[in-house]
Order: structure tokens, then C-alpha cells, then sequence
């Protein structure tokens, strides 16, 4: 593994599998009664969240506590984009603060990108969500949720699924991450959504397009609803929501024409009724709450292994 | 030399745009004679064997930031970059805090030109009061001033409602007047980032598409076609921009547009580091558009290389992408840009860099003094310039304030020896001599 995850596209597939073994392992832990391990005793990680993101944050400070890592939660009021402390200057206090990781949700888009190689700070950096860029640890948790639903006893075993992500995919940081993600894996990504929302360029990423949702729904092993963001309702992308719930909403009659196996996930927080209808969310098909859980244990395989275990003599 | 009190100057051997070498004596402010094997007869004698003389370089487009911003350059701090450079003129842009959208700013910086006194600075009126694009300035007051001004740019802003351009348009027809677009449709650009492709998709940075250009600058030569008046565009980056701005000219319409060096050499690609050094307003486009950039500008489509020298303080520079301000430093840089880009490549001798970044900027702002070809009589404005010479870019030994180079740790051919301001040397030797004579 490289010594920062900024993007999905920094796991060759062997990185991604180990990741997913490991979080595997690490799961495992949450059905004992005494749930943390010593791994990085004596380590620091600091969360720098310049945007809201509880559940988020609170996903890395568990896995951090697990692993018995000292954790500083850093919640920056205002990034240097509204004029509050710079990114530079937050930096080299974490830097002076001795934190071995960093994990950063910022608004801007590469934010994680400068702070690991701007020379401010000396520790791994975990991307928790930049801008519109990538979340690429939402992608590792998406794919070990697939795994485990799709019955495969190893994580190659997701080789020539299919998986469509729908949605907002112009905006979505998690769109990015999994169609990185799950191709390195082998997944066969449809990315479906009006051409509005659809980035300019999609065409060369690998990946299929569809702008008819109803085509693609039977042909796949699992569909990812995206979170459709309410600034995006007044930017004249689609003409209601109205119009985009019954286009690319995901609602009980379209659910019924998946076929049997077929999961249901979206990376939350939900606008039900305008992406996906409550009878979904709530469907036997649902993985969402799992998704979760999974997400624990992801991160705490991806701290473990950019933190070197406590084994490490650094 | 720590010096210089000479009135009269002896250049031997240089040769005049890369032509055999002559000797040039230069007195009294002007070339009074050119020819081989001159004698000193008291004038100061400068070894110019290997080295092209130029006329003095023209800028366009330069921010110098003075009034308002005087922590990222003062027009002293940008026209000792400007002298080094080879230039001898520079047109400021109006987007100064307060704008230059009044004869009163026009005229302070027009003075403040004159008491640095390293370059001729002419200054760019604002199109719209304030810069709002909402109501023409007085364009006739700037246009009278002693500036005298001829250039009127909302540069920064696109003048984007078509009634208001094309009243711009045929309002400086009285004074001979030149409206200088920022082609860049705000609603197609709100919140961009850099150039529109499948890299910014990628990389989550909003986009800035070509086309957010290519349809302004379609319509201001529809518009200065239908007034007959006289439109330039400035920062030309895309190739369908070229083709536009070759279509109008081959209807004989009175269009003249510029490139810029850093849009001649570098590409999007570089967005990818999320490194702000590299953001710059109209982006860093693709290598297909500097190909056509640099086809255009060989071909004369693009008449000009203007600078658009934009120097930012570095806490605007040392953050995250979207907080940072759009634009680099080029004054120091061009002339060497445009030898790799466009002269070691053999798309232009220096017979055309002279044109264009020289007669043709001139023509273009009614400069009289400038841009004039090096002959007996003409004001001594010209450079010396070593083009086998090669130097690995510094930021830290910039002459502007600010340190925004996209070039720090390129090595790029040419160095500017000498610049002759009216006869008085800005620079010799590569240093730079104040108005005193005294190495500033």
C-alpha cells in the first residue's frame, strides 16, 4: 500500500483484496464482547473534518478506537475557502501535534492531495471526502458489502459482477471511488443518471453509461442509489424532483423487476421519496444499515495497514 | 558597471531580429545610426556579439495591482519585471481596487509609470463602471485624460450582456478606441475550476468549457462587425477560439486577438498535482489547443503574445484548489516561452516575434512611440537578448512581489542582456538600472 489513500486509484487490486480480507478479519472483533485491539497503541489520528459529516467521523473514531489509537477530533469551522484558518496553517498544527494520521473531509475537491504532498505534514492521509472528487474508503465499505452479500468466499469472487450506481454522478465523490474501486476488482460498473448529471468525459472512464434506469435494473447483481444533494434541485439539472423520482427514483416497481439475489445500497444520508421510496430502504433488500457496520471495520483495516500495526519500529 | 551616465550608447555586433550583425549608436533617445564597424566617438560602448536586438516588447495585458493590492505587486515592483523582460511599454488592467474606470485611477497609474520610470505604462480603462458590466464608465474622461487611454477592458469579467458590448463597441469609434474582451460566458462558468475534459471529471474539479469562449468571442465579431468598431480578444485558449477569431479576419472584419506564453506551452494536464500555481483564468486547455494556439500565432490569426502577468501574494497560491486566485507570472518569462514554443520549434523567425510582441501590440493600443522597427531616427526602445543563453527559472529571484510562477525549476532558453528605455538603459548586463542610472 501506498503511505496515503487519496483516491481509489492509489489500490492496485492486490491493496484492495488485503483491505477487504482484512476488514474481514477485523469484523470479526464485533461480535466479541471486549472489541478492541492494541494494533496502533501510542498512535495518533487525527479526524480534520471541514465539513459536517458525523456519521462519517464517527465511523473513523470507532475504528481508530479499536485499534487503540489516541484520536483528536479536529472539526475546522470554516476551511480558507470562507475565509477561516488555511488548510496550511490547520496542518502544521497537526503536524506540531505529532499526528501519524490524518483523516480529512474538506469541500474542496484534491484538499487531501495538497496536504499530503504540499510538505505541511509528515503523516498518512486518509481521504474521508473531498469536494467532488473521491471517498474512497465509501467504496472500499461498498465492496466489502457486496462481497459478503454475493456469497463469494474471496474478494476476487466479485470478477464479472455487476453493479450499477445511480444517480447523481456528475457530484458524487462515492460514484468516483466505486467506479475506480470496483473496476480494479474486476466489477462491471453501469453508471446510469440523466445526461445532465453525468460528467463530461464518462465515456473514457471504462465504465458503461445507461440513461434508462429500467433497462439496467434486471441485468444486475446489485444497485447503488445515490444521494441527489437539494442545491442540485435548484441548478437546473432536471426540470422537478418530481420528474427525477420518476426517472431514476428507485420505488417498489421498479424494485420487483430485480432479480432475486439483487442488493439495494446507498451510502446515506437518504432524501427517501426523492431517490429511493421508504418501502426500499426498508426492503429485505436493503443493505444500508450494514453498509454501516461494514464501514468500522473497513476503516480500521485501512488505518491498520497505512499505520503499519504497532508492530512497525518507525 | 554600477553606473551608467552616459548619454550615448555604442551596441557592436548585435545583430538586429537575428540578421547579420551591426553596430547600433544609440543618443539623445533615439537609434542615430546603424552600420557596421562604428566608432565609440564617447558613447559607452556594449558587446553585443551573439545577442538579437529586439524593439522594445509591448504588453497588452499586464496587472500590476496597483492601486488596492499593493502586497502582490506596485507598478514600480511590475515594470522592474517588465525591464527585464525586454519590455519597454506595458498596458495595465483596469481590475485595480478602485478600478480603473475613471480618468482620476487612469492617470495615477499612468504616473506612477512614469516616476518608476522602468518601463512606459499605459493604462487599460475599465469598460463598465466598477467592473459590473451594468453601465459604461466614462470612457471619453479616460480617453482625454493625460493616460490617454485607447484600451478599455473588463478584463477579470466578461463584458457579457450584448446591448452593453456592442454600445462599448461603437461608443470608442469616437476616439479610436479598442474594446479588449475577457471572452467567458458567466452562466457556462459558474464555479469552474479548470478546463472542461474528462481530466476534470475526473479530478472533480468543476469545468470551464471551451465553448464558454468560443460563443463570446463569435458574437463580438458579429457585434464589431455589425458597428464597425474594433474589437480585441484577449487570452485566446482554445482552438475553436482560433478558428472563430481566422473566420473574421478572412471577412475583413476588425478583429485582433492575443495568446498568452503560458497557453502556448503548458496543459491541463497539470491541474491533476491540484498545485493552484497552475490555476489560471481562462484555464490551461489541451495539447490539441496549443497546437492550434501556436499554429494561430504563426500563421497571424492570433496577432499578439500579451502576458497577462497576474502576480498573486503566495497564501492565495499555498492552499487548497478552489480557494485559490487564478493567474501566474509572465513578464520575466514570455520572451523565452516564446523562443521554445514558437522560434526553436521554427514556427516564427524574429522578424515575427518583433511583430508580435512588439508592432503589432503597439498598433493595437495606438502606442506611437513603441513597436517601431530598430532604424536611424526611431526612439530607442529595444532589447538585447541572448538567445543561446539557458537559466533554470527561480521564483525567488523574480523582481515582482509576488512569486506565482508556473516555471520555477524549468530550464528555458534566452535571457534578456539589455533594455533600452527612450536611450536610457532599464537593464545591462542583465541588472537592472533605475531612473538615477544607479543599479537598482
Amino acid at each position: 500500500m501506498k503511505r496515503h489513500l487519496l483516491s481509489a486509484a492509489d489500490l492496485t487490486r492486490d491493496d484492495a483484496e488485503l483491505v477487504l480480507t482484512t476488514a474481514a478479519e477485523l469484523r470479526s472483533l464485533a461480535d466479541r464482547p471486549i472489541k478492541k485491539l492494541p494494533a496502533l497503541r501510542g498512535r495518533t489520528v487525527v479526524n480534520l473534518f471541514f465539513e459536517d459529516s458525523t456519521r462519517t467521523r464517527i465511523s473513523f473514531e470507532a475504528a481508530a478506537k479499536r485499534l487503540s489509537a489516541d484520536v483528536i477530533n479536529f472539526a475546522a469551522k470554516g476551511s480558507s475557502l470562507s475565509k477561516g484558518e488555511s488548510l496550511k496553517d490547520t496542518a502544521l498544527t497537526l503536524e506540531a501535534m505529532g499526528a501519524d494520521a490524518v483523516v480529512i473531509r474538506h469541500s474542496a475537491s484534491g484538499a487531501p492531495h495538497r496536504l499530503a504532498h504540499s510538505g505541511w505534514v509528515r503523516s498518512s492521509v486518509v481521504n474521508a471526502g473531498d469536494g467532488t472528487h473521491e471517498h474512497p474508503t465509501q467504496a472500499l465499505l461498498d465492496a466489502f458489502t457486496l462481497w459478503r452479500h454475493l456469497g463469494e468466499s474471496k474478494p476476487s469472487g466479485l470478477e464479472g459482477r455487476r453493479v450499477a450506481i445511480v444517480g447523481d454522478v456528475l457530484h458524487s465523490r462515492v460514484a468516483r471511488s466505486n467506479a475506480l474501486l470496483l473496476q480494479t476488482l474486476g466489477v462491471d460498473v453501469t453508471l446510469v443518471g440523466p445526461p445532465t448529471l453525468l460528467p463530461v468525459g464518462v465515456e473514457s472512464w471504462g465504465v458503461d453509461t445507461s440513461y434508462d434506469l429500467d433497462a439496467v435494473l434486471p441485468k444486475v447483481d446489485a444497485v447503488m442509489m445515490l444521494r441527489v444533494q437539494r442545491e442540485r434541485m435548484q441548478g437546473g439539472f432536471f426540470p422537478t424532483p418530481r420528474e427525477y423520482s420518476r426517472r431514476y427514483g428507485l420505488d417498489g416497481r421498479r424494485m420487483a423487476t430485480l432479480q432475486d439475489h439483487t442488493i439495494v445500497m446507498h451510502p446515506g444520508p437518504m432524501v427517501r421519496g426523492m431517490e429511493i421510496t421508504a418501502d426500499v430502504a426498508d426492503s429485505d433488500r436493503s443493505v444500508i444499515v450494514e453498509q454501516v457496520t461494514n464501514g468500522v471495520a473497513v476503516r480500521m483495516a485501512v488505518l491498520y495497514l497505512l499505520l503499519g500495526g504497532s508492530e512497525n519500529p518507525e | 558597471m554600477t553606473s551608467v551616465t552616459s548619454p550615448s550608447f555604442l551596441l557592436k555586433n548585435a545583430a538586429i531580429l537575428g540578421g547579420e550583425p551591426t553596430d547600433i549608436r544609440i543618443a539623445d533617445g533615439v537609434i542615430a545610426q546603424i552600420g557596421a564597424g562604428l566608432t565609440a566617438d564617447g558613447a559607452e560602448v556594449i558587446e553585443a556579439d551573439g545577442l538579437i536586438a529586439l524593439p522594445g516588447l509591448v504588453d497588452l495585458h499586464t496587472h500590476l495591482r496597483e492601486p488596492g493590492r499593493e502586497d502582490a505587486e506596485t507598478v514600480e515592483t511590475g515594470t522592474r519585471a517588465a525591464a527585464l523582460g525586454g519590455f519597454t511599454a506595458v498596458h495595465a488592467m483596469a481590475n485595480t481596487d478602485p478600478v480603473a474606470d475613471t480618468a482620476g485611477v487612469v492617470e495615477q497609474v499612468w504616473r506612477l509609470g512614469r516616476e518608476a520610470g522602468y518601463c512606459d505604462v499605459f493604462p487599460i480603462g475599465a469598460v463598465t463602471v466598477g467592473l459590473k458590466g451594468e453601465r459604461l464608465a466614462e470612457l471619453g474622461a479616460m480617453a482625454d485624460s493625460a493616460a490617454r487611454v485607447r484600451i478599455f477592458s473588463d478584463d477579470g469579467h466578461c463584458v457579457s450582456d450584448p446591448l452593453l458590448m456592442r454600445r462599448a463597441l461603437e461608443y470608442v469609434k469616437a476616439f479610436d478606441g479598442v474594446i479588449a474582451q475577457h471572452a467567458q460566458d458567466p452562466r457556462l462558468t459558474e464555479g469552474a475550476q479548470m478546463n472542461e475534459s474528462e481530466l476534470s471529471g475526473r479530478l472533480g474539479l468543476a469545468g470551464w468549457p471551451a465553448v464558454a469562449e468560443e460563443a463570446i468571442i463569435a458574437r463580438d465579431c458579429l457585434l464589431t462587425a455589425h458597428v464597425g468598431s474594433r474589437l480585441h480578444v484577449c487570452h485566446v485558449s482554445t482552438a475553436g477560439s482560433v478558428e472563430i477569431v481566422r473566420d473574421a479576419k478572412r471577412k475583413g472584419w476588425n478583429v485582433t486577438a492575443e495568446a498568452c506564453p503560458h497557453h502556448l506551452l503548458l496543459t491541463d494536464e497539470l491541474a491533476a498535482t491540484y498545485n493552484p500555481i497552475y490555476k489560471v483564468n481562462p484555464p490551461l486547455r489541451s495539447a490539441a489547443d496549443v497546437e492550434a494556439l501556436r499554429a494561430g500565432l504563426a500563421d497571424g490569426t492570433i496577432d499578439i503574445v500579451a502576458t497577462d502577468h497576474a502576480p498573486h501574494p503566495h497564501e492565495d497560491k499555498d492552499c487548497e484548489w478552489a480557494a485559490a486566485a487564478f493567474g501566474m507570472l509572465g513578464l520575466e518569462t514570455a520572451l523565452s516561452i516564446v523562443q521554445h514554443a514558437m522560434v526553436d520549434t521554427g514556427l516564427l523567425d524574429w522578424e515575427g516575434v518583433a511583430e508580435r510582441l512588439s508592432y503589432a501590440p503597439a498598433r493595437i493600443g495606438r502606442v506611437a512611440d513603441h513597436g517601431r522597427p530598430i532604424e536611424v531616427g526611431a526612439p530607442a526602445n529595444l532589447a538585447l537578448y541572448d538567445p543561446a543563453a539557458t537559466r533554470t527559472i527561480d521564483a525567488a529571484e523574480s523582481a515582482s512581489l509576488s512569486r506565482n510562477t508556473p516555471y520555477a525549476g524549468m530550464e528555458l532558453p534566452g535571457r534578456i542582456e539589455a533594455t533600452f528605455l527612450r536611450g536610457r538603459p532599464t537593464v545591462l548586463d542583465g541588472k537592472l538600472y533605475s531612473l538615477d542610472g544607479k543599479v537598482a
